[in-house]
């Protein structure tokens, strides 16, 4: 018998060669290919030593208190909870965020720049939230199974067409104030939820391809995966000081 | 426990978020080691189990009992996984110089560590294994970690991430030709 091919020696440390007699046999009178297994199954063996960190006992009830909040919004009426506020809040809050830019009393310096950054902290906290829930349509499309047939994205489409509306106000709010890396995100952010919220409820493979093609081009489930982490640090980082950081 | 956890899938289905707690409780660990393993970062591996668990929830509809619930959740974290990394690949836009620079530091990394030696040696090891996993593609990795860690078929693999048989194998017979490359020189010294 000629000597044992490589591949054949990892499927049969892996215990899935369909001639593993065969190469057991050969590997007791061929000391080459003997050498070669042995020298395999000491790299895979030390693989093994790749270290994972390690997570407790209470790791799962973590998780679970992370996302329960984002599961029991859908138990009830799926997404229809924030569907009927969040827009007239983006309002609001943009509304009072440009207002307060735009009347401002004459203050000192200190005051008013502190105003400012406890104004910008808010419209994070805002756009924070807007980006984790269009991370989820984004991730729900490019991580959909391939269907043979269609795709109902009736959900997807739905929740796309409403963050639209507070997409151009939070854009328009973080191009007033400079914040060009942001406003640039919500942009690219808006054309692909218009093309999502203007698809058919039903996609075909071919279609639901398109919709992956203009998120991942944009790279846009991982600058909203940034960016919306970014934002969430600021909302757990203490207020604003003198020298506030602006994202 | 299988039947506790096909009940507690049942009841997950027909609306009970007590039930998905549970299931979230029992296998969260084992997808973050899976996701760990994968995307070989912690964050991305919490990121991995966060949208794993969201993810599941809304198809539960669409889980066959055919697999494993485990399996399941196995195939969602191993695509989305997979997505990560090619996304942030691609978009770091560093493949190429990644490789490079992994290649570097592979060098770089001093065969002779002074030092206790035996501490010295292990350390040694695992940053090499860690070195030659993230020098793997996202296929190659996905495709390993499945068969290597979790113990999946060639077959399961396939149909985890969507890929053919013959496809998956060479995956793997891939992904170990570059690890048997890059680390045997460090594992010859035991020898």
């Amino acid at each position: 018998m000629n000597h044992i091919s490589e591949q054949q020696l990892v499927l049969l440390y892996y215990g899935e060669s369909t001639e593993a007699a065969t190469i057991d046999q050969h590997l007791v009178e061929c000391e080459a290919c003997r050498k070669e297994f042995r020298a395999l199954q000491l790299v895979l063996n030390t693989v093994d030593s790749a270290p994972v960190p390690e997570r407790g006992a209470d790791y799962g009830k973590a998780v679970w208190q992370r996302i329960e909040k984002r599961i029991g919004g859908r138990k009830q009426r799926r997404f229809a909870q924030w569907w009927i506020w969040a827009p007239a809040m983006a309002a609001l809050l943009v509304s009072a965020f440009l207002a307060g830019r735009l009347t401002h009393k004459p203050l000192g310096p200190e005051v008013a720049k502190n105003q400012q950054q406890i104004r910008e902290r808010i419209l994070m906290v805002a756009v924070g939230d807007h980006l984790e829930r269009s991370q989820m349509v984004l991730a729900e499309l490019s991580n959909a199974p391939d269907h043979k047939g269609k795709l109902d994205i009736t959900d997807e489409r739905e929740m796309a067409s409403e963050l639209l509306d507070d997409n151009r106000l939070y854009r328009q709010a973080a191009r007033s104030t400079g914040d060009t890396a942001v406003a640039n995100v919500l942009d690219d952010l808006e054309r692909v939820l218009l093309e999502i919220a203007h698809s058919p409820t039903e996609v075909s493979s071919s279609q639901l391809e398109d919709l992956r093609q203009q998120i991942e081009s944009r790279g846009l489930l991982f600058k909203v995966r940034v960016m919306g982490s970014q934002a969430r640090e600021q909302e757990v980082a203490p207020a604003p000081q003198k020298n506030g950081k602006k994202l | 426990m299988e039947v506790e956890a096909g009940s507690a899938v049942e009841r997950a289905r027909s609306g009970d978020s007590d039930a998905f707690r549970l299931l979230v409780e029992q296998h969260s660990r084992a997808i973050f080691r899976l996701a760990f393993r994968m995307t070989g970062n912690e964050q991305d591996a919490e990121d991995v189990v966060q949208e794993t668990f969201l993810r599941a929830y809304k198809q539960l509809n669409r889980y066959e009992a055919r697999s494993s619930f485990a399996t399941w959740l196995f195939r969602i974290a191993s695509n989305y996984s997979l997505d990560l990394i090619r996304m942030r690949k691609r978009h770091e836009d560093k493949r190429e110089r990644g490789a490079d620079e992994e290649r570097d530091i592979l060098q770089s990394i001093p065969l002779d560590t002074p030092g206790p030696e035996r501490m010295a040696y292990g350390t040694e090891v695992r940053d090499r294994v860690n070195a030659a996993l993230n020098e793997l593609s996202a296929q190659e990795r996905a495709a390993f970690v499945l068969r290597h860690f979790e113990g999946l078929s060639i077959e399961e693999i396939g149909a985890s991430l969507g890929t053919g048989t013959n496809a998956t194998k060479h995956s793997i017979f891939r992904a170990v030709q570059k690890l048997r490359k890059n680390l045997e020189p460090v594992v010859g010294h035991e020898r």
